[in-house]
Parts: structure tokens; sequence; C-alpha cells
């Protein structure tokens, strides 16, 4: 390095952590050296998340949150999704990066937790980096929500009637609290404009902030690995994991090929398929918005319906209180039950490689009942529907609640001193 | 005596827009034919002129601009000659004279707009050009209805057969076999085209209409093949960079 710029790091370090910070984030922060496939997919959501953040920047400077009509009996809010896709200069491919981005979020999402799973990544000393994972999920999960009212259609109004509506069942503040959330007491430009603002400012601030956390977190503690032995505890004479390799440029030029690899199926969805044959953008969202006219049939989106199908699961009534309450409690108990995960685990290991077949087989049938309401939550209910999304419900709630005792009684193998890397 | 008659076609019409409603929610299958639908220039100018001709009596296309046509491979004369006719400007959205409170007045509802209807009919039974190459095809003749006319996929559709001139007047010969009700459509009076030339229409029209669904779409597939194409190369070097730095990680 020359002199004089030598000279201008020193006048910055001198005034703010660039070369620290640079070393304890990248250069010296030491990763496990046996990464596989999994561990791709954390820097993918962050590749997804900033994909979102700049198409959504240039897609608010040509959207308009309005929802009465125009000239042509169009809502405006309806008719400058259309102007994007059809008149700003290369506003398609905008459009479609974004709403195909949507889907790869929840894609890279489902796989980051389902490697969290795998490996054990929640457990002792990690708690907290799942705590923040989930509720990055949970933020997530709202800004897709009121994302998905934006383009106007009739998915969108009728998919956030339904769900707004589900808040209503909750007894004593259930009416007021949806009537807040709408603004109005039905689905209206004042429910489009607060939605608006959630999804262009409130959730995107959260969601950053609880990504730093969820890294700051990760590098106070350090990585798992599929091994999921902890590197920290063999060092080397200058107090170096054995194990660990520097983030950069080892990992940096890894995950830019998990970044090339991720962009081809991205990209191939984006220009070949970007309805997604009708999972990503839904057909019946190319007809505007119409209050007056039920669709036959509301599903939301895909990454919604295995938690959808939970809601619909619960047809009982129970103390005196509707089965519609008891269904958003379920669909809300599923999701918040992912963040106790690191206390409900008890087996002495944390790496699906060293559990034994008993947890494996029951991951199995979980992972197998989650893609089924996942299935049942597009379909219209009929009694047999019902049933079998009742079955898997409770296999879902099991997996966790009976965590505590089947994780303790599983026949593990012995932990490696190691890591092993073939 | 006026007054009643619209307001029997009004409540027709919102009959009408339920019927679909209720044939889906029984778990009725549609059966559609496969739309030939073609990318060639001259079969999208047929259909632009069918469309203009006789959709946009009534329907608009208000995402559209006449000069979008272009893409079609009609110069902005042409357009002019053949597909404008009330004194537009080409840079004009494709859109009736009526206004959409007037035609409110007139038929109860307002004819949808056509821009995205190929993109809208898509369901599991098929395409969108499916849905439409065989709603087109399938009008009989039917005098409970107040146009005189209903639809095979579209029961108690609120439109009159437009195309009757071309296609001619079909009727229905209901059969019930073990309680299921079928129907076959028997053409009982010819049209100005044969039922060949009258499929040619409807299918250069249907390809109009998605091509109008996504004017891009061509266009988006041709830049999708060459990003493909970077980004395998890009992987290829991302690849190699990868292996070279972990030579020495065992």
């Amino acid at each position: 390095m020359t002199t004089k710029s030598q000279q201008l790091l020193n006048w910055v370090d001198e005034r703010f952590p660039l070369t620290s910070t640079w070393k304890e984030h990248l250069s010296e922060y030491y990763a496990p050296k046996n990464f596989n496939f999994w561990y791709f997919f954390g820097s993918l959501a962050l590749l997804v998340l900033v994909i979102q953040i700049l198409t959504g920047i240039f897609l608010v400077m040509h959207y308009k949150p309005d929802a009465s009509v125009n000239a042509s009996g169009i809502p405006v809010a309806f008719a400058s999704v259309e102007y994007i896709m059809r008149e700003v200069p290369g506003g398609w491919l905008i459009r479609y990066l974004h709403s195909t981005g949507a889907s790869a979020f929840f894609i890279v999402v489902y796989l980051h937790m389902f490697r969290g799973l795998l490996y054990g990544s929640y457990r002792k000393p990690r708690e907290l980096i799942w705590i923040f994972g989930t509720l990055i999920f949970l933020a997530l999960m709202a800004e897709a929500f009121m994302g998905y009212l934006l383009p106007w259609g009739q998915m969108s109004f009728w998919g956030a009637q339904v769900i707004v509506n589900l808040f209503s069942a909750i007894p004593v503040i259930g009416p007021d609290l949806s009537l807040v959330i709408r603004g109005d007491f039905v689905v209206s430009d004042a429910t489009l404009n607060r939605f608006f603002s959630f999804h262009v400012i409130a959730v995107p601030l959260v969601l950053i902030g609880l990504v730093l956390a969820h890294i700051v977190a990760l590098h106070e503690v350090g990585s798992n690995n599929p091994d999921g032995v902890e590197i920290k505890k063999k060092k080397d004479a200058n107090g170096i994991p054995l194990d660990g390799i520097p983030f950069h440029p080892y990992y940096t030029v890894k995950d830019i090929v998990g970044v090339v690899g991720f962009l081809i199926f991205f990209t191939a969805i984006v220009f070949f398929a970007p309805e997604g044959g009708g999972y990503f953008l839904e057909y019946n969202n190319f007809i505007p918005a119409d209050p007056l006219k039920t669709p036959p049939h509301i599903a939301p989106v895909w990454y919604f319906t295995p938690f959808y199908s939970i809601l619909r699961a619960v047809t009982y009534p129970l103390f005196g209180l509707d089965a519609k309450f008891w269904g958003v409690v379920a669909m809300g108990a599923s999701v918040v039950i992912i963040a106790f995960l690191p206390w409900l685990d008890r087996s002495p290991v944390k790496s699906i490689r060293y559990k034994g077949g008993l947890y494996k087989g029951i991951l199995a049938v979980f992972v197998v009942a989650f893609f089924i309401l996942g299935y049942l939550g597009v379909l219209p209910p009929t009694p047999g529907r019902t049933l079998v999304a009742q079955i898997c419900s409770v296999i879902y709630f099991a997996f966790f609640l009976a965590m505590p005792w089947y994780s303790k009684i599983d026949k593990c193998k012995p932990e490696p001193d190691r890591v092993t890397f073939k | 005596m006026t007054i009643n008659v619209i307001k029997t076609l009004k409540r027709l019409a919102a009959a009408a827009l339920f019927a679909p409603t209720l044939a889906l929610a029984s778990g009725a299958v549609l059966h559609l034919d496969k739309a030939p639908v073609s990318k060639d220039p001259a079969a999208l100018q047929a259909g632009a002129k069918t469309f203009v001709n006789y959709c946009m009596n009534c329907h608009n296309a208000s995402f559209v601009r006449y000069n979008t046509l272009t893409q079609i491979g009609l110069t902005e004369q042409e357009i002019r000659d053949n597909l404008m006719f009330t004194g537009e400007r080409i840079g004009d959205l494709m859109k009736v004279a009526a206004s959409t409170k007037e035609q409110k007045a007139w038929f109860g509802v307002t004819p949808p707009d056509l821009t995205l209807i190929a993109r809208q009919r898509a369901s599991e039974f098929g395409s969108g050009a499916d849905w439409l190459y065989t709603y087109l095809r399938q009008f009989y003749r039917d005098p409970n209805r107040p146009t005189g006319w209903n639809n095979k996929v579209f029961e108690n559709v609120g439109m009159p057969h437009v195309l009757w001139e071309l296609q001619g007047e079909q009727v229905a010969k209901v059969t019930e076999h073990e309680g299921v009700k079928a129907i076959e459509l028997e053409l009982a009076k010819p049209g100005k085209l044969s039922a060949q030339d009258y499929d040619k229409t409807v299918a250069d029209l249907v390809s109009f209409l998605v091509w109008m669904g996504e004017p891009v779409a061509e266009k988006r597939k041709t830049i999708g093949v060459v990003v493909l194409i970077f980004l395998a190369g890009l992987f290829a070097l991302s690849f190699a960079l990868k292996k070279n730095y972990w030579k020495d990680v065992h």
C-alpha cells in the first residue's frame, strides 16, 4: 500500500473503526471450513433483501397507492402497476424481479431455517441468533402480506379482507383492532395507503435492524457447522480456531459461486415464467379489485399456505369462543413456537449427522406434514381435506412439543472432536 | 316499460356474474380446447383488426396505445388507416367512445377491460388463451336469455355473440346421461365464414389478446437467453476462482 493511502486509512481509523470492523467481521472472522451446500442460504437471503430494496425503490417512483378509479374505470393503483409493466422503460423487469423476489425470499428463508433444524444451529450459545431469525421471519410475513395488497387485484383485495377479518375474532379488542388495521370498515383506500406506508418504510426498517442484530449475534458467538461441534474449543498458538478459515476471502469467493448459481434459477423464472405457474403471480390478481365481486376461491400466496392450513384446520369452538379465534391462535402459535426450539431440544448432540434414527424419522414426517399443509392451503376445503389438515397440524405441533421427550431418548452417535472435512 | 327492461337486464347481468362462481364452487370441470396461439405478425394483425372491429365496440384495452401496435409489424399510417375510426391520435389509449359510466347505465355492468383478459382467464383447466378460444366458439342460441345467446363455457354470459355473423348460429342439444347434463352444439345456420375459417379468425384474435396481455413477452425471453448465457459463463469463472482460493484448505 502506498504511503498516501495508508495515511488516509490511518486518518479514518483514528476517527472511525474501519479497519477493525473489516477485520472483525470479514478478514479475521473465522468460520468453520466445512460449510456445505446448506450454508449458502444465509448470504442468499441477504442478496434477495438487497434485490427487494433496490427494485422497491424504483417501483415506488411510479407506483400510486390510490384505490379511486381512473377515467377508464380502473383503480389507479392497479393501473399504475400496468403502467410500470408497459410504459416505464425496463419497468417490467424491475416489477418481475420484485414479484419473483418475494417468492424467492421465502424459498431461501425456508431452506435457511431448515438448515438450522438439520444442524442444531439454534442450540446454546446461538439462542439469540435464532430468536432474531424468528422475528425476521415474522417481519417478512408482514412485509409480504402488506406488499401483496399494493397491486390492488382481486386476490390482493380479498386476501387482505380475509386475513384482516381474522383479527376481529379476538375477544374484546378484535373488532376495534381490525378497524385500526384497515383504517376503515372494509378494505379501502385507507387500507391501501397504510399498507403502502408499512410496506415501504416501517417493516423494511425493522427488517434491516433485525438482520443486523442477527449477524452481529452470529459474529459474537461464531458460526455453527454441519458437524455441530464448536471450532472455538480447539485453537492454535495465535488463538485462531484450528478448523476456522477467515470469512474473507474464503467464504466471499465461495458465496459468489452460490450467488451466481442462485441468479441462474432466479433469472430463469423472471425471464421465462414470471407468473410461476400462477403461484408467484396469481391469475386472479390480473383482475382489478372489485369489492362487489367475491372470487369463488380465495387462496393466500403459496408461502403462507402451510400456516393458513393450520388456521383452517381448527373447526371446534372452545370455552365459548369461536373456532375462528382458536384458528388464529393456532396459526400464531405455529410461527411463535419456532422461537422456542433452543429450549425444546434436549439432544446431547447438535447435528443430524450424530442424531439417531428416531429424530431423523420424526423430522422427515414433520417435513412431509409441512408440505401437505402447504398444498392443502391452496385448495378449497372439503371435509376430507380438513381432516388431513388437522392430522398434519397435530404432527406440526407434536414435532415441537414432544421434542424434549424424543430428543432425550434418541440414540445418538458420539460427536467428533474436530469438524470432518472432505 | 323501458325502465322495466333495463331492470330485468341488470338483474340478469348480475346473475350472469355469479353464475361462473356457482359453477366453480360446485367443482365443475371445464373442458377447454387447446388454442393455437401464433406469434406470426400476420396473425396478430388480423387479430387486431377483429379486435378493433368487434370487441372494441364495447370493451376497452385501456393500457394499450394505438402506436404500441407498431410492435406487431404495422406502420403508424397503417394503424391510422385500418384500425382507428373516430379521430383519435396515434398515442391515445385504445378506448371505446362511451364512458364507463354510460356503459354501466346501458348494460347494467361495465364490459371488462380486455387488455389483460388472456392473463386473467388462466386456470387449472388451461391457459387464458385456451379459455378464450373455447369461449368464443361456443355461443349458442337460447331464447330464455335476454340477449338470445348463451355460452357453453360461460353459462348465462351477459355478452351476446358478437361474432355471430361470421360463425353463424349454433343450437344446443342437451342430453342427459346418468344424471349428468351434457350440451352438444350444432351449427343450425351457417355464417359468412366456414367453420375452419371461423376457427382461424378466433385463433388470430386470441393470439392478439395474448400478445396484448404482455407485449414485452417475446423480448423478455430473448433477453433471458442472453442473461442465462452470461450467468453460465460467470458461474464457470466464479467456480474456478473459488477452486483456486480453496486449494490449500484441507
